[in-house]
């Protein structure tokens, strides 16, 4: 490395003047001249045959351009929306999805047709003008009911509901016998609507004479879509431009494929018009991929000196109607069940159940929540029963010594897991604490404090490991570096940034490796015209560790093609010349220098070394050699109020370690939003259907609860940084970190606080109503308040 | 039918002759050509489209443009004076109070309000005074500490002059 002035420094955020001054550009600020809107005509029901679709009225409405369904999109749009092997490569059935119904409808908000108008106001009148006869059919909501044999099927004609059942590692009874304590949970983890604040969009236009597809739309991996959309249309990729523009928020929920993405496309083609759709938020909650949603069955034994034994796990996951294009990698849950202790046995199971619902896909953490929450409930489950301090059983049971392979095969980088553990409880005053929960029981004021040290494999992906869970193209990551004739530098990467910073993160890696000017760097992304062939998009907490390292290794590219001509200038030997802090030199020699900018300048001219091309470019592909293991311990402090069930939350503290840090003030921001959503899930937000019609009951944000600023304290970050092996920069991913770590840190300390009233278990969310009613069955007191205190 | 409409927008005065069904929002963006106030939802709870009506808040998903007639309305582009970020705005950037971007305008809006009606507010007061508006990427510990940051710079002697550029500023 030239320099390190950059790397670790914090460094204002330069895509943020123009996001302040309301000059950023997501979708829905862009309009082509012509463009005609489009809305979707959706399923009112879950499940339902469709008779007929009358379009006479609509069709006479005014403004409007062009009616399109099934039979339309038939003839533009082939094959099915595509689904990945993720972790579970042998599926038991992958029911076939178009992107709009043909005659059976399957969830609620499936699309059944699109209305074409000259504007969106017009769009939606007609819209709902459109006269779609159906013929319900009973909906399959329950995961549980979904598998029983007498169960109606959530495809007419389905052999069953079971999408995969997928046993990893089988239950060893001899080893459970040695346990002396075993408990028992069943742990729900509810489905959640990811709801980045900008819905979803797409604009395309399609140009007839050129056979030139453009679409703008709001996705996180802009590449992936060029690829898929290809593939429907019958369009080869250098004919299709996707452009992912500034992004309001993804967590997960853009990076696959939609319907629209097809449907718009297709319509643009089908009308010769440019056409744009944006999402309204109960579409949204509707029909954009929901996270979570699965039922753990879990079970796990320890020594009475509290070493543990083993941790066994049924996933069942509830997949929707169809399977999402990702949606099986959510079963890394079984995986990292372990968490970051040593267990003679680690059992685990994955089934995947069809339900009438929107398909559930990653949502922030995608599985690493899931794998924490369990493992950190039975850890404080059995330190219960052990009755010991249950941050001792994790200090007991820590994995220690690096690299580590778990049961499953998976190598654990690096970590110091005592070590955040120790900080946390430092920060928290964690003594301190204790003593004021027992002295305010007391008191009846309940306290409960709940750790969670979590760990994560993030940085998707080795090559070797993740082209099979996709299918063919691995998770690895793409850079461009151009080196201008002055010495000005545009780096073209394949990940997207829609809140991570990357605008300003890469470029500190640049300028580091480069020894250029910081402000001389410019970053492109989101745009599939620009750039190396293929991108591979931002989630699962890559960005940095994988498409950071492209970027890292192209720069390096050009810095050795540049101390070949440096070389060929001083007439000296190449292994003789020195790159420090952007200069060239001979050894011995630093006072004659060459400027980085200056070599990059005479690579445009003549007097080349032979055989030497002009110009300064480099492409790089970076194929990490393993994942990465960030980790650290969260201490959530709440209080419960036994009369009301309402929770506050009254502290947080969150120790992370995501190794180098590139830029500490971007690093805290996301564990913040990361934190947010994971309480988020613990005390607010749930998606319900009505279980016999499968209606979505909460549609719009009056009825899902997206936490305001009210409902948070400050959170207290501590850091330790144990800088990862796998790669050069040292670096590990933090985007997950505080959604893995945070919904089970506030769990143990509800049931924590409620361990007075013999309560070991809360569903999520833990809402007063829900708490209120437990405590008073606990107290054995009637709900009509009468019954004896 | 359409109505004809008469308003002032960051100090221009516009005529339009618009739908009476038009949402102001729908008014700023698509006919004044304002696309910095955005939409994040369909029931009036996010507060991505806050605006200032006559100096105050308001969601402008939650008025028609009929009803905007002859007031004075001041959206995010109309912040900075002289190619000067306002206070808010350097703070938001000063403070990594934003993340996707998507929601900013709506918080530094709000907040704009909110520090004209109580120019010292503690931390308990702002994250009630916004909690008209959603935000998912920050946790919102960072909006908290911008909005402090501007308070104090537009109650100090002298607001931070704002660098409205992409150089490097490191602290």
């Amino acid at each position: 490395m030239a320099v390190t002035t950059m790397i670790g420094a914090k460094i204002h955020r330069r895509e943020d003047p123009r996001l302040v001054s309301g000059e950023g550009r997501y979708v829905d600020d862009f309009t082509r001249p012509g463009t005609v809107f489009l809305a979707v005509v959706r399923s009112p029901y879950a499940h339902a045959m469709v008779k007929s679709i009358d379009i006479t009225q609509a069709s006479k409405a005014p403004g409007v351009v062009a009616i399109y369904t099934h039979k339309d999109f038939a003839k533009v749009l082939s094959g099915t929306m595509p689904v990945t092997p993720a972790f579970v490569a042998e599926k038991k059935q992958t029911p076939p999805r178009f992107p709009i119904a043909d005659k059976e409808v399957v969830y609620q908000g499936e699309p059944v047709a699109v209305v074409l108008a000259e504007t969106k106001y017009q769009a939606s009148d007609a819209s709902n003008l459109i006269d779609v006869e159906y013929e319900q059919l009973p909906a399959v909501m329950d995961i549980d009911k979904a598998l029983e044999a007498k169960s109606p099927k959530v495809h007419t004609g389905g052999p069953d509901n079971l999408g995969w059942d997928l046993t990893y590692i089988p239950d060893d009874p001899a080893v459970e016998k040695e346990a002396d304590v075993v408990i028992k949970a069943r742990i729900l983890q509810q489905r959640l609507a990811p709801t980045s604040m900008e819905t979803r969009g797409v604009i395309a236009e399609y140009s007839k004479p050129d056979g030139t597809l453009t679409v703008w739309m709001s996705s996180q991996s802009p590449h992936f879509v060029r690829l898929f959309l290809g593939g429907a249309m019958g369009i080869p990729e250098t004919r299709i431009r996707v452009i992912s523009p500034d992004v309001g928020g993804g967590f997960g929920c853009k990076i696959s494929p939609y319907s629209e993405d097809w449907l718009v496309p297709a319509a643009a083609k089908l009308s010769g018009r440019p056409v744009k759709w944006i999402e309204s938020r109960t579409e949204s909650l509707q029909t954009t991929t929901h996270g979570r949603g699965q039922v753990f069955e879990v079970e796990a034994g320890a020594k009475k000196d509290g070493t543990l034994v083993f941790i066994k796990a049924t996933q069942y996951l509830d997949i929707g109607a169809y399977m999402g294009t990702f949606s099986a990698f959510q079963a890394c849950a079984c995986l990292l069940a372990g968490g970051a202790y040593n267990w003679k046995h680690v059992a685990t199971r994955t089934v995947g159940v069809l339900t009438n619902k929107v398909p559930t896909d990653p949502y922030r953490g995608a599985g690493r929540p899931e794998a924490t929450h369990l493992c950190e409930r039975a850890i404080d489950l059995l330190a219960g029963e052990l009755k010991m301090d249950p941050a001792e059983l994790r200090r007991k049971n820590f994995i220690t010594t690096f690299p580590h392979t778990n049961h499953f095969g998976l190598v654990f980088d690096s970590g110091a897991y005592e070590k955040a553990l120790d900080m946390a409880m430092k920060i928290a005053g964690y003594e301190t604490l204790r003593k004021e929960q027992e002295e305010g029981r007391k008191k009846g004021k309940y306290l409960g404090i709940g750790l969670s040290s979590w760990i994560e494999i993030c940085g998707f992906g080795p090559s070797a490991a993740t082209a099979p869970a996709t299918g063919g193209i691995a998770l690895v990551e793409s850079a461009q570096v151009r080196v201008f004739p002055t010495g000005s530098v545009a780096v073209y990467v394949g990940t997207h940034s829609h809140g991570q910073g990357h605008d300003t993160t890469f470029p500190q890696i640049v300028a580091d490796t480069l020894g250029v000017p910081y402000d001389s760097i410019e970053l492109h992304h989101g745009d599939t015209a620009e750039g190396p062939a293929f991108g591979y998009g931002t989630y699962g907490s890559r960005s940095l560790a994988v498409g950071g390292m492209a970027v890292h290794k192209a720069s390096k590219k050009v810095v050795d093609k540049a101390r070949k001509l440096a070389a060929h200038m001083f007439e000296a030997a190449e292994d003789d010349v020195v790159f420090d802090q952007g200069h060239f030199y001979v050894k011995g020699s630093p006072d004659k220098r060459k400027a980085f900018g200056e070599v990059a300048f005479a690579s445009y001219g003549a007097g080349l070394p032979e055989g030497m091309e002009q110009g300064l470019d480099a492409v790089a592909y970076y194929d990490p050699s393993n994942f990465v293991w960030p980790f650290g311990t969260h201490i959530a402090v709440v209080e419960v109020d036994a009369e009301t069930g309402h929770v506050d939350l009254k502290r947080y503290i969150a120790v992370d370690d995501c190794g180098n840090i590139i830029n500490p003030m971007i690093v805290d921001g996301q564990i913040h939003g990361g934190i947010a959503q994971g309480i988020s899930q613990a005390l607010y937000e749930e998606i319900v259907y009505d279980d016999d019609s499968g209606q979505m009951k909460t549609g719009t944000f009056t009825d899902y609860m997206v936490p305001s600023a009210n409902e948070f304290p400050n959170f207290e970050l501590g850091r330790t940084i144990t800088p990862s092996p796998t790669n050069e920069l040292g670096v590990k991913g933090i985007g997950e970190a505080g959604t893995i770590a945070s919904s089970i840190a506030v769990i143990n300390a509800v049931c924590d606080a409620l361990a007075p009233f013999g309560i070991k278990h809360v569903d999520m969310p833990a809402s007063p109503d829900r708490l209120w009613k437990q405590i008073h069955d606990a107290r054995g007191t009637n709900h009509d308040g009468k019954g004896a205190r | 039918m359409k109505h004809k409409v008469a308003t002032t927008v960051n100090g221009r005065q516009h005529e339009h002759e618009v739908e009476p069904r038009l949402l102001l929002v729908h008014y700023l963006r698509d006919v004044v050509g304002l696309t910095g106030t955005h939409i994040g939802c369909d029931t009036s709870q996010c507060g991505a489209c806050t605006i200032l009506v006559d100096g105050k808040a308001i969601k402008s998903c939650t008025m028609f443009a009929v009803q905007a007639e002859g007031k004075s309305l001041t959206t995010i582009e109309g912040m900075a004076k002289d190619g000067e970020l306002h206070p808010l705005q350097q703070a938001f950037w000063d403070e990594h109070g934003l993340q996707c971007g998507f929601c900013t305008p709506g918080f530094i809006m709000a907040a704009s309000y909110l520090l004209s009606q109580n120019p010292n507010p503690t931390d308990a007061e702002i994250r009630q005074g916004l909690e008209g508006n959603l935000c998912r990427c920050t946790g919102y510990v960072n909006i908290v500490k911008s909005v402090q940051s501007a308070a104090k710079a537009m109650n100090g002697s002298k607001a931070k002059a704002g660098e409205h550029s992409a150089t490097a500023r490191r602290s």
